[in-house]
């Protein structure tokens, strides 16, 4: 060992020292270095979360003026009056029934033809070129924009049927836009019934449509109800299809049967927004309608949620 | 093959040349097999062998798979099942099936035993009730379950589940009883008591049961089948099979050397 | 065996023989034709679009179609779509501008960094944000985010592109956000572990292996929320008025395809006029637009299922 060390001549112990050194410097500059990487991994971690932030903020403040625009507005007088073009008697009575009667619509036609369609689909349909054109089909006609969708119903339901601003147009028009909803959600839930239940079904003897109407419906049931009231609440806050088959902004009358005209909840909201440029009220009777809206919403929501926690069968 | 008996008064199932395919693939050649009435028929073999294929066309629950294709005949009480003239619904509530993972349907116990009548038009509740208190006695389920008839059936235990299957099956009172591997989802007790019932329920039908296990092919049957690759290799009584096959490979088979 | 069981299988077996299988023949007949409803509307919405659309375009010569005057119920109408395919494309980009970034990273803090809690109470939040409709957002436009912009920037109209693009682009930040997310939580957790096992911060493999990997899935979630821009209309129709000027200038009104839509038809367009037809022609020109974005975005993102 000292033999060793003695050989070392001095010029080369210079150099070993400048190797060391550079060693401490490069553990120095890396300490540094991952001192930095974590500083900028905290710091875009937080700044990410101002993104999530802002969103949750902006959704508060949107609540927050709706409600306090309403308040003063929204009360018994105004759930139960008639509209009216003086602000504080209007009331939107007729219009909430115009969207009820409006659902009356939706929620048998989206009904009927979402889950047979389902059905089709899952069931019955060969694996093969009409199924998967339908599939396509549906998935595109649910990306079509919804004016669009009032385009077709003006041409075909309020022109050619001849049907106007009715009930039943606006209905069978919101009817055909939310359709691919109840139908991809039917879908999930069908196709969610272990298989296993149909074979045990058909190996009792049941034919094809005792096994879908006894064993699939029931066992689907609760997840095609709960597509069914999102879909519906999809329908009952959209505006635009319905704007363009020319629904009144102003109907005193309380619609009585599909035929009638009507106005719905969302037409309202519209036109009460688009006039507070003449009337500055109309921002409070639209802001009090949302909540409305809103509420009704919520409810829908709750229910389908009810639904799915407590009737949903795990397998 | 050799081994079929004559004894047409007691045939219940009597396979002939049968052929099965999916797609392109060939999954059972050429099997010949009888089946006598009041019998326990144990078919086994190693996975992929075609046992479970097979059980499945005594029921032809095998053509719902789609790009199956079938040729030979198999005939039950000397009728052709694939014959035109035989309706599928009928031929199943004779030859009923109990599967492999217990499938009850989500509903009351009830329900689940007085599903195949109530399908099949039964409406008179006394008398639905009366069948279902006699197939959950047969199923040696009634006493564990006749306080709780209106629960959930997936309220059971796994066993019980798969007794409660065996009850729908009998409530449309079949002939046949298949069983693909009934208890390979089970533990050794509710197992141990699948297997009683199977002795007891031979007395009144005809049993085809899948099983992976040797131990239980050589308790319960009376007959075994040894299917290796699609074939039916061996087809004997259950004593010779397990003491003195015929074949090299069954007897490696049921030595446990391969499988 | 009793003879009750007997009765039982001889009933059984007579109901099955005896049972006429009407309904079992129906049904599928049913199905197919109610199935068929919706492949229906794709034709009928396809037909009467380029029905009217050809009659409007048999009218009306391309060179006035592709110019910058649109004046459809002046004297001397004129239909140049440029101003409206202008306006939809400047607020589509506003949205975009908000949308993208904020969905995006919101999106890498809920898939990279929140904690199960934070991700658990936020999601379902952001899902109300997706749900409201359309028309409250436009009125939350125009009664709120237009006076809080005009008291910033005080030569910004009444009705003006900028507050319906803000807005749009908020109410596009949770479709953004859940898709990239389902991108980004495709990435196999295997490749996040190698590189977090090498010492990498979590932001790190955000960048060098997250993104990368998931950048088919991300793309295709921004296609969609420019299609889903494109055919949005109450915002727009609100706030940003109908001013049918051929203009950049953001702070001014101007017309997207889809107000022109709203506008033109709840003000009575007299059927069989040049007006009424060429709703339909906008209408085409709208769904082709809206096609081509899906179209694209369902080729990106098979690509990246494939990648896995």
């Amino acid at each position: 060992m000292n033999y060793q060390m003695e050989s070392i001549k001095p010029k080369e112990v210079a150099h070993m020292k400048v190797k060391e050194k550079n060693k401490m410097l490069k553990i120095e500059t890396d300490k540094k270095r991952l001192k930095k990487r974590l500083f900028l991994n905290q710091l875009f971690k937080n700044l990410f979360s101002l993104s999530v932030i802002f969103a949750l903020v902006v959704l508060g403040i949107l609540f927050y003026r709706i409600i306090a625009d309403s308040i003063g507005w929204l009360n018994i007088k105004f759930i139960t009056g008639n509209l009216s073009i003086f602000p504080e008697k209007a009331g939107i009575y007729g219009v909430i029934i115009g969207s009820v009667w409006l659902m009356s619509i939706v929620v048998p036609v989206t009904m009927i033809l979402g889950v047979s369609t389902a059905i089709y689909l899952e069931e019955y349909a060969h694996k093969g070129n009409i199924q998967m054109f339908i599939k396509v089909n549906i998935s595109n006609l649910a990306s079509v924009p919804s004016v669009i969708f009032g385009l077709l119903g003006l041409a075909v339901f309020s022109r050619l049927f001849n049907l106007g601003s009715s009930i039943l147009a606006g209905g069978l028009t919101m009817s055909l836009l939310v359709l691919p909803i109840v139908v991809v959600s039917s879908q999930e839930a069908i196709k969610a019934v272990p298989s296993y239940l149909r074979e045990a079904s058909y190996a009792m003897g049941a034919d094809k449509w005792t096994t879908v109407r006894r064993v699939v419906l029931p066992v689907a049931l609760p997840g095609i109800l709960t597509g069914a009231i999102l879909s519906l609440s999809r329908a009952i806050g959209e505006t635009a299809p319905l704007v363009v088959l020319g629904i009144p902004a102003l109907l005193l009358r309380v619609p009585s049967s599909v035929m009638d005209n009507f106005t719905a909840l969302p037409i309202q909201i519209y036109y009460w927004t688009l006039d507070t440029v003449l009337t500055a009220e109309y921002a409070n009777l639209a802001a009090a309608t949302i909540v409305v809206l809103l509420l009704i919403l919520f409810i829908m929501n709750s229910v389908a949620i009810v639904i799915r926690n407590k009737f949903e069968v795990k397998f | 093959m050799t081994n079929r008996i004559h004894e047409t008064d007691r045939m219940v199932f009597d396979v002939k040349g049968l052929n099965l395919w999916y797609d392109q693939e060939q999954a059972l050649k050429d099997i010949n097999i009888a089946m006598e009435k009041n019998r326990v028929t144990a078919i086994i073999g190693p996975s992929g062998c075609g046992k479970s294929t097979f059980i499945k066309t005594l029921n032809r629950m095998v053509e719902n798979i789609p790009s199956v294709r079938i040729t030979g005949e198999i005939l039950y009480h000397q009728q052709n099942i694939f014959e035109k003239t035989i309706s599928v619904e009928e031929l199943r509530t004779m030859v009923g099936m109990v599967f492999q993972k217990p499938n009850p349907f989500p509903k009351s116990i009830y329900e689940n035993v007085v599903f195949g009548p109530k399908i099949h038009g039964i409406k008179d509740k006394n008398l639905l009730m009366e069948i279902a208190e006699n197939s959950l006695k047969r199923a040696a389920l009634w006493d564990e379950v006749k306080d709780r008839l209106k629960k959930n059936a997936l309220g059971l235990s796994g066993g019980q589940q798969q007794r409660l299957c065996i009850a729908r099956a009998l409530a449309v009172n079949p002939d046949v009883l298949l069983m693909d591997e009934p208890t390979s989802a089970l533990d050794p007790i509710a197992t141990g008591k699948i297997e009683d019932l199977v002795l007891e329920l031979k007395k009144d039908y005809t049993i085809v049961i899948v099983t992976h296990s040797m131990q239980q092919a050589a308790r319960i049957s009376d007959k075994t089948a040894f299917f290796l690759t699609g074939e039916l290799l061996e087809f004997d009584d259950t004593k010779r099979i397990f003491s003195n096959p015929k074949h090299r490979k069954t007897e490696d088979y049921v030595t446990g050397r391969f499988g | 065996m009793s003879d009750r069981e007997i009765d039982v299988r001889e009933i059984i077996q007579n109901n099955i023989r005896n049972k006429k299988d009407i309904v079992n023949k129906i049904m599928p007949v049913f199905f197919f034709v109610m199935a068929s409803v919706s492949v229906l509307t794709t034709v009928g919405i396809i037909v009467t679009l380029v029905v009217d659309a050809y009659k409007f375009f048999s009218a009306v010569g391309i060179s006035e179609i592709f110019s910058t005057r649109l004046a459809p119920l002046r004297a001397d109408p004129s239909f140049g779509i440029l101003p409206l395919i202008n306006g939809t494309i400047i607020i589509t980009a506003i949205a975009m501008l908000v949308a993208i970034p904020l969905g995006l990273t919101a999106a890498l803090y809920l898939s990279q960094f929140a904690s199960q809690r934070v991700r658990k109470t936020v999601k379902p939040i952001l899902e109300v944000l997706a749900g409201i409709p359309t028309i409250v957002y436009g009125f939350f436009a125009y009664t709120f985010v237009t006076p809080l912009l005009m008291s910033l920037i005080p030569a910004l109209e009444s009705k003006n592109a900028l507050s319906p693009g803000i807005v749009m682009g908020i109410m596009i930040i949770p479709l953004v956000a859940s898709l990239s997310e389902d991108a980004m939580n495709a990435v196999p957790e295997i490749l996040k572990e190698g590189s977090l096992a090498l010492g990498s911060t979590k932001l790190e493999v955000a960048f060098k292996v997250v993104i990368p990997s998931a950048i088919s899935g991300i793309i295709a979630s921004f296609v969609l929320a420019i299609s889903r821009a494109i055919g949005e209309t109450m915002i727009v129709t609100i706030a940003s008025g109908s001013s049918k000027a051929f203009t950049f200038d953001i702070t001014k009104s101007m017309q997207t395809m889809t107000s022109y839509i709203v506008e033109f038809t709840s003000g009575d367009a007299g059927s069989g006029t040049t007006g009424y037809y060429s709703l339909y022609a906008v209408g085409l020109i709208l769904l082709l637009f809206t096609l081509v974005m899906n179209l694209i975005a369902q080729y990106i993102s098979r690509k990246y299922r494939e990648e896995y």
